[in-house]
């Protein structure tokens, strides 16, 4: 495309500066010596003093296991539940209670977090003095919540991806005798598999950064990471979450930048195979 | 096709997810509306209960002192607007700053497009609250943003950014920007090139043919970007926590405060009721145009 003129292009490059100006201001400063976070000392930076620190900060490390522990249970029930979901919408049709189902798995892709964070800690208070269970908040209350907010998520992404694709596979495979738990395994689950992973992963990151849900619903004696490094930063900034924060950043850019290739892998292996099938029938 | 195990195996599929979040979205939002009738008290639980037992039956208690209470103490009030005022603002923000950059990669080739996208969303997957706290750094007195604009001498003296509103626009629009570009991509990569073609051969100028052919076209995703920026925004506890004036509380943090510090649950609940109320419409909005327009989420 031609003529679309220099101002998008000008705008891009500023959207871009402004994502990125904090993030690399962020890493920048993680190198600094001095602790006043924004005033770099020449004379002994770059320095790795803040990671070092960091990996000696049990309160931090706990919290880290903490999260991480939670992300992977949360974004594996999100998986197994979005998917459910997510079939569902793109492939039955008008089922009774779909409509119910889709306000469900949209409404909370933008309800503001207090409110969802306050109605599932009532809830679980509810049903403790209802029924004894959840003993406490904690682990099992955190990870309750956030199964509850990835679903929709994943439910979203494994939808879209099976938009992208029409319903004569598994017609196809009916037809070839296939009974739907089979067509399911071996055609629908297949076709989503880009989706999964992009879903678990979104999900893991999702859980693995919540803060409000997780404040009102993780009880006095848990803290997950952000809510450590919201209550260090609220008293101001401090070096050794520059240094946190960087690690996280390049973390997470070498995961997109894997997947990505990954992804992208396995679109050329499938355009291929399509290539060959279709060499094959000539 | 109608076979009758396929609809039992269906039945399952569709069953456990909604059952999951009947129980934990649809309910608790009963209970919240409950306890917004309910009378506060010095108890474990802090609330009266709801239902009063009046010769052998149940009756219900509804007490609407809890919202008559938000509407007669000035500070409620204020902070709903506020709030409005800070998600509208910063909603037309990531508007204006979006809508180029979703163009331009529309319109970019591959493998630019792909990369521009990447780029847009990679900050997306990166700790929202950890960059949030980046900007304490910048916009500080004593900041990134003061020293350069001294040293380049535009200033003479550091302009006060954080703790303003500006601050709180800055943050909101800096972590909601990926919500507002990906449905506008997904909308925008959709148009046909040939329509622009078409405008152009018949004599309309690039900037008459944006606005007479491309934004009338975008309008689903504009709604669906700007509904997405919209609603949690008005919400928003974490910007400006850290970001935002400290005497001009938004609502997610005067719920917050009502819940955590004053220990009132009926009126937190309540609050959180009649933000409900107000978002109630542009939320069904959303899901109304989501479904078209999220269809290239990621």
């Amino acid at each position: 495309m031609k003529r679309s003129g220099a101002f998008p292009w000008v705008m891009m490059v500023l959207g871009l500066l402004f994502l990125y100006a904090p993030i690399i201001s962020m890493m920048v400063f993680s190198l600094n010596n001095s602790r006043l976070v924004t005033v770099w000392d020449a004379a002994h930076s770059p320095t790795l003093k803040w990671y070092g620190e960091l990996l000696q900060n049990d309160e931090i490390l706990d919290a880290a296991w903490l999260s991480i522990r939670i992300a992977i249970i949360a974004s594996t029930g999100a998986v197994i539940l979005g998917t459910l979901t997510g079939v569902a919408l793109a492939r039955f049709g008008p089922f009774r209670g779909r409509t119910l189902m889709v306000g469900m798995t949209t409404a909370p892709l933008v309800m503001p977090e207090v409110i969802t964070g306050l109605a599932l800690l009532l809830l679980f208070i509810t049903l403790q003095q209802a029924i004894g269970w959840p003993h406490g908040a904690g682990f099992i209350t955190i990870t309750l919540a956030h199964i509850t907010f990835c679903t929709t998520y994943v439910a979203v992404v494994v939808q879209s991806r099976l938009a992208g694709f029409d319903e004569s596979l598994e017609e196809a495979a009916m037809d070839l005798g296939a009974r739907p738990p089979t067509v399911f395994l071996r055609v629908t689950l297949p076709l989503v598999v880009p989706a999964l992973v992009s879903g678990w992963l979104l999900s893991f990151t999702l859980s693995w950064d919540d803060l409000v849900i997780t404040q009102f619903v993780a009880g006095p004696g848990s803290s997950t990471l952000p809510m450590v490094i919201f209550s260090k930063v609220r008293l101001g900034v401090s070096p050794d979450v520059n240094a946190l924060a960087t690690l996280m950043v390049l973390l997470v850019a070498t995961g997109i930048v894997v997947s990505a290739i990954w992804m992208n892998w396995q679109n050329r292996r499938r355009e291929r195979d399509a290539q060959l099938a279709a060499a094959a029938n000539l | 096709m109608a076979l009758n195990k396929h609809m039992r195996g269906q039945g399952v599929v569709i069953s456990v997810p909604m059952i999951w979040m009947i129980l934990l979205f649809l309910l608790p939002f009963l209970i919240v509306l409950k306890l917004s009738f309910s009378e506060a008290r010095l108890a474990i639980p802090p609330y009266a209960p709801f239902l009063e037992w009046v010769r052998g039956l149940p009756r219900p208690v509804l007490h609407w002192n809890n919202y008559a209470f938000l509407f007669t103490d000035p500070l409620y009030v204020a902070s709903y607007l506020y709030s409005l005022k800070v998600a509208a603002v910063s909603t037309l923000c990531c508007l204006l700053l979006g809508f180029p950059m979703a163009l331009t990669i529309a319109r970019a080739r591959q493998p630019w497009r792909n990369v521009l996208l990447m780029l847009v969303v990679l900050p997306f997957w990166t700790s929202f609250l950890l960059r949030v706290y980046a900007w304490i750094g910048l916009l500080k007195h004593n900041g990134v943003i003061n020293n350069l604009l001294l040293w380049l001498g535009v200033i003479h003296q550091p302009i006060t950014m954080l703790q303003t509103d500006f601050a709180v626009y800055v943050g909101i629009v800096y972590s909601y920007l990926p919500y507002m570009i990906l449905p506008l991509y997904a909308n925008l990569e959709k148009h046909d090139p040939l329509l622009l073609e078409a405008a152009a051969d018949l004599g309309a100028r690039p900037f008459k043919a944006f606005l007479r052919v491309t934004l009338p076209q975008s309008i689903p995703g504009i709604i669906a970007g700007s509904l997405l920026v919209f609603i949690p925004a008005v919400g928003e506890y974490v910007v400006p926590s850290l970001l935002g004036r400290s005497d001009q509380l938004m609502i997610g943090r005067v719920l917050s405060d009502e819940f955590f510090e004053n220990r009132d649950w009926p009126v937190a609940s309540a609050v959180a009721i009649l933000m409900l109320v107000l978002l109630v419409a542009p939320i069904m909005l959303f899901n109304h145009f989501s479904g078209r327009e999220i269809e290239a989420h990621k």
